[in-house]
């Protein structure tokens, strides 16, 4: 069947581009709800740990539609994964594939690489950095941001707004520094 | 901190930095009004599905694909990030356009995002996190929903993060 095999080949980005821009008037339609994900750990927090903090002290179930939206994302991961997946290695960058060799990174099975996130490197001083370390910088900067990829790069921008503008150029900054200037030296640890 | 400092704060209007929640006076994620029961929210998790599947399969959550964008080795998530906000663009002038309801009958409201510094410095911390991970938080949730079961840590400080910022955002800079 040609069509199951397109499905499984990767999107590109100008199918996949245009159908996430569609989660926007979506969920506008659906319900009146912005577009954004990082919110939903904010609602945990409030739903699980509000600790008294007048940041998390608030009616979280109001709230709930983004913990289902989330809840969603990840069986559709589950579903993809199942279902669609690809049958191939992702394909990467030669000049990435070089590079990350040196580090021991050449397991391309996975769209993580599983050389550095995994149960085993968890207790290694990288694995630590990079899924302890990484995952807390997701989590206290989007929130100190106020949204991150898709609400200020996705939906901030879908509605013209300028301080999502300069939160995107800061996340694209941010990443850049990462990626060229202080993740070789994390990747050696 | 002395009385007469608190007296100042007291009386200047305080600046609220929050600006996602109803509950807390300004803008919010959820414009709706409307008090809906739990089950409604099926929609939500079917719209959710769609764009965890979508997220997989344009491998938007790959490590890799994150690593050529941030190396300029790859156009991809130039394309998927741009073709998307385009499309955002033209969707959400149409509705303003056209004064679009919502499907519950509400008047579509999409509230301004006010600038503080936290959009500064709270971005420049989660590009560095998102360079590392490769991940945003939604591809977290769509990498463990792919099996990738050691994410739920990243995910767990992610969530401790946020915890953090709540905890300590009184005294960082905004």
């Amino acid at each position: 069947m040609k069509f199951l095999e397109w499905l499984r080949e990767p999107w590109p980005w100008y199918v996949a581009g245009p159908v996430i821009g569609l989660t926007v008037p979506l969920l506008l339609l659906l319900g009146n709800k912005s577009f954004g994900i990082s919110s939903a750990l904010r609602h945990v927090c409030a739903a699980c740990l509000p600790a008294k903090i007048p940041f998390f002290t608030y009616d979280w179930k109001k709230e709930v539609w983004n913990l289902f939206f989330v809840g969603g994302v990840l069986f559709g991961g589950f579903l993809a994964a199942q279902y669609v997946a690809s049958p191939n290695p992702v394909q990467i960058h030669p000049d990435l594939a070089a590079d990350l060799q040196q580090y021991g990174i050449t397991n391309y099975s996975n769209m993580i690489p599983v050389d550095v996130f995994s149960w085993n490197q968890l207790f290694t001083i990288r694995g630590l950095v990079m899924m302890i370390g990484g995952g807390f910088l997701v989590g206290f900067g989007t929130r100190y941001a106020g949204g991150c990829t898709s609400g200020h790069a996705i939906m901030g921008l879908s509605n013209l707004q300028w301080p999502s503008l300069v939160a995107t150029i800061c996340f694209m900054a941010g990443g850049f520094i990462m990626a060229n200037l202080m993740l070789p030296y994390i990747l050696k640890l | 901190m002395s009385t007469q400092v608190q007296h100042k704060i007291k009386s200047v209007k305080p600046i609220n930095t929050d600006f996602e929640v109803r509950t807390q006076h300004s803008m919010c994620t959820n414009q709706s009004e409307l008090d809906r029961p739990l089950w409604t929210n099926w929609k939500y998790l079917l719209a959710g599905i769609l764009f965890g599947i979508i997220l997989v399969k344009s491998e938007v959550i790959s490590w890799f694909r994150i690593q050529e964008m941030f190396r300029l080795q790859s156009f991809h998530m130039y394309g998927v990030i741009g073709s998307a906000v385009v499309v955002g663009i033209i969707s959400v002038w149409l509705i303003k356009k056209f004064k679009l309801k919502s499907l519950e009958g509400e008047e579509i409201k999409i509230e301004s995002k006010h600038f503080n510094k936290g959009q500064v410095y709270g971005g420049l911390l989660f590009g560095l996190g998102w360079a590392i991970t490769g991940a945003c938080p939604g591809p977290l949730f769509a990498q463990i929903g792919t099996g990738a079961a050691v994410i739920i840590i990243t995910l767990l400080s992610a969530i401790a993060g946020t915890w953090v910022y709540g905890l300590v955002r009184e005294r960082l800079p905004h």
